[in-house]
């Protein structure tokens, strides 16, 4: 059974400037339940907005995404959304801003207080229920937009570039929480990232796309997230095959790049 | 340990810096090394009144243009005792903060919302754009002599001319805070399952509090400035009615007396309300 599909989504738009933009060209998968899928790609390849449209915040050109049986065409509460940062509620402390989705649906109260609870847990913020969201460091923050978009049980989380904001040492815990979460959970995860390292890491499978048009370029399915859940993240980042993977994406990046460079050189930038 | 004199003084006029911000040597610009100012606020005023009580005592103020500090004081004496015109100082103080805090409510009634309407449709927005944007440059006291021919010289103008001072800063501040609102916000509202008018409720009214709250802030003082200049056309109570009344007569000592009055009132109300915007708002320049 097939979680989510994208059936040929394409994006064009106009710039203010009369260019026309064609930030997604025909762009095709199918996600499983359960599947963990990081997309990674340089600036402009239509990453950000491929996960808006599966968000329901923007109507592809054509093309659909169908969840199941059902098109999509509207955001909503079966697909929560992990933001990089500054999507939390500063005028509620930790617990309520978890406890924001459940409220909204009407949950009784004593219901959605056991839910919160369970969630500070699960994201290791036990005490920090009371506290004020600016009291809290940039990792912690982050804790709390999982629990809020875990709150809700969505069937799909849309993660965009959620630790692209964190040092290195809570970006790589983060990452474990990220796995760990995903375990438990069985949800369907789709996380965008600017990291290699990252996507090789999180994605079970992994898209790298390539811009103008915006396109899927590469696919991989990767065994280091399952890795990841038992070993050492340390110990599968500097393992022989991840190193190798990494400079292969590493240098399929680069070639991108060059491509585009050049092109610019040739209209005279 | 007892801290000496001079240390508490220091501690209790804001002066001592405390933690790394002892340690910067790089203080210009950086408004988080430099202290709160509060030392010379006591040493400002403390010169002004020696200034203004040895100016007057030495003779190098003439009285008619600036009274002496004990002449106002007596004054002040006087009037809390006796009255003006046929009222308590109490009574000419509340007549003008009754129709400033009717007049300054109902322009929040009304602007909030508003500028709430304008911030979020754009058929409000176009619609009313030009309106606001025409009135909001023109002094309410220019409406004086229309607002009397509509509703006589009674509470009612007066109230109204302030209305009018307060609605356009509300309208402008309101709308502002609505547009301050980053999309992520609204995204993250959206996608957890709330409504628009959950997502009206609960994310883009906290969310303009802080821009409200400095709107409110500027309202107030020109809704005294509006308040004073209006009891000083048509008015038999209020401060404005004082001082204009007291100048009629040279009482420049009752005219001073009114000028400090509206100060400290201001000032006071002020204070309240950053202690309200600290309290309700503790979020505000932290995120």
């Amino acid at each position: 059974m097939s979680a989510l599909n994208a059936n040929h989504i394409s994006m064009t738009f106009d710039e203010p400037n009369g260019n026309r933009v064609e930030a997604l060209q025909d762009v095709s998968f199918n996600l499983k339940q359960g599947e963990l899928l990081a997309i990674l790609g340089p600036s402009g390849c239509g990453k950000s907005t491929l996960l808006n449209i599966i968000a329901g915040f923007l109507a592809p050109t054509s093309g659909a995404v169908i969840n199941g049986t059902t098109k999509l065409t509207h955001s909503g509460p079966d697909r929560g959304m992990v933001f990089q940062q500054g999507a939390l509620f500063e005028w509620m402390n930790v617990a309520e801003n978890i406890a924001f989705g459940p409220k909204m649906a009407g949950v009784s109260s004593e219901e959605t207080s056991k839910i919160v609870d369970d969630l500070l847990d699960t994201v290791g913020l036990q005490d920090f229920g009371d506290k004020a969201i600016y009291e809290l460091s940039g990792g912690m923050q982050q804790r709390v937009a999982l629990a809020r978009c875990l709150a809700n049980n969505p069937d799909i989380i849309l993660m965009d570039e959620p630790l692209g904001a964190l040092d290195a040492l809570t970006r790589e815990k983060m990452q474990s929480l990220v796995l760990k979460l995903w375990k438990d959970t069985g949800k369907t995860i789709i996380l965008i990232t600017h990291s290699v390292e990252e996507a090789l890491f999180l994605g079970e499978r992994l898209f790298v796309m390539a811009p103008r048009p915006g396109r899927i370029k590469q696919e991989y399915r990767l065994p280091f997230a399952e890795e990841g859940l038992t070993k050492d993240p340390r110990e599968v980042k500097t393992s022989a095959e991840f190193i190798a993977k990494r400079e292969e994406v590493l240098s399929m990046i680069w070639g991108m790049e060059e491509e585009i460079m050049g092109n610019n050189q040739a209209v005279g930038i | 340990m007892n801290m000496s004199l001079l240390e508490s003084f220091k501690h209790y006029s804001g002066m001592s810096k405390s933690g790394i911000n002892k340690q910067k040597t790089t203080t210009f610009g950086d408004t988080e090394a430099i202290g709160k100012g509060r030392f010379w606020s006591i040493i400002s005023v403390f010169s002004l009144a020696v200034v203004w009580h040895f100016g007057s005592t030495l003779g190098f103020i003439n009285p008619i243009f600036w009274p002496a500090p004990s002449t106002v004081w007596q004054q002040f004496i006087t009037i809390s005792q006796d009255g003006y015109r046929g009222f308590t100082l109490w009574e000419h103080i509340w007549a003008s903060l009754y129709r400033i805090l009717v007049g300054f409510s109902l322009g929040c009634l009304v602007g909030i919302p508003l500028g709430f309407a304008m911030g979020l449709s754009e058929k409000v927005r176009g619609w009313f754009d030009p309106i606001v944007e025409f009135f909001r440059p023109i002094p309410p006291l220019a409406f004086i002599p229309l607002v009397i021919i509509w509703s006589g010289i009674g509470e009612r103008s007066k109230i109204l001319l302030i209305f009018f001072a307060a609605l356009w800063i509300m309208v402008i501040a309101a709308r502002a805070g609505v547009s301050s609102i980053k999309l992520n916000k609204i995204h993250a509202a959206h996608s957890l399952g709330a409504n628009k008018r959950q997502i009206l409720q609960h994310v883009i009214l906290p969310n303009s509090l802080p821009e409200i709250f400095t709107g409110m802030r500027v309202a107030m003082g020109v809704c005294w400035g509006t308040v004073v200049a209006a009891e000083l056309v048509a008015a038999n109570s209020g401060v404005g009615y004082m001082i204009m009344v007291a100048s009629k007569f040279l009482a420049t000592d009752i005219v001073v007396l009114g000028v400090i009055i509206v100060g400290l009132i201001g000032y006071s109300i002020d204070i309240i309300m950053r202690k309200i915007e600290a309290k309700l708002i503790p979020w505000k320049g932290k995120s």
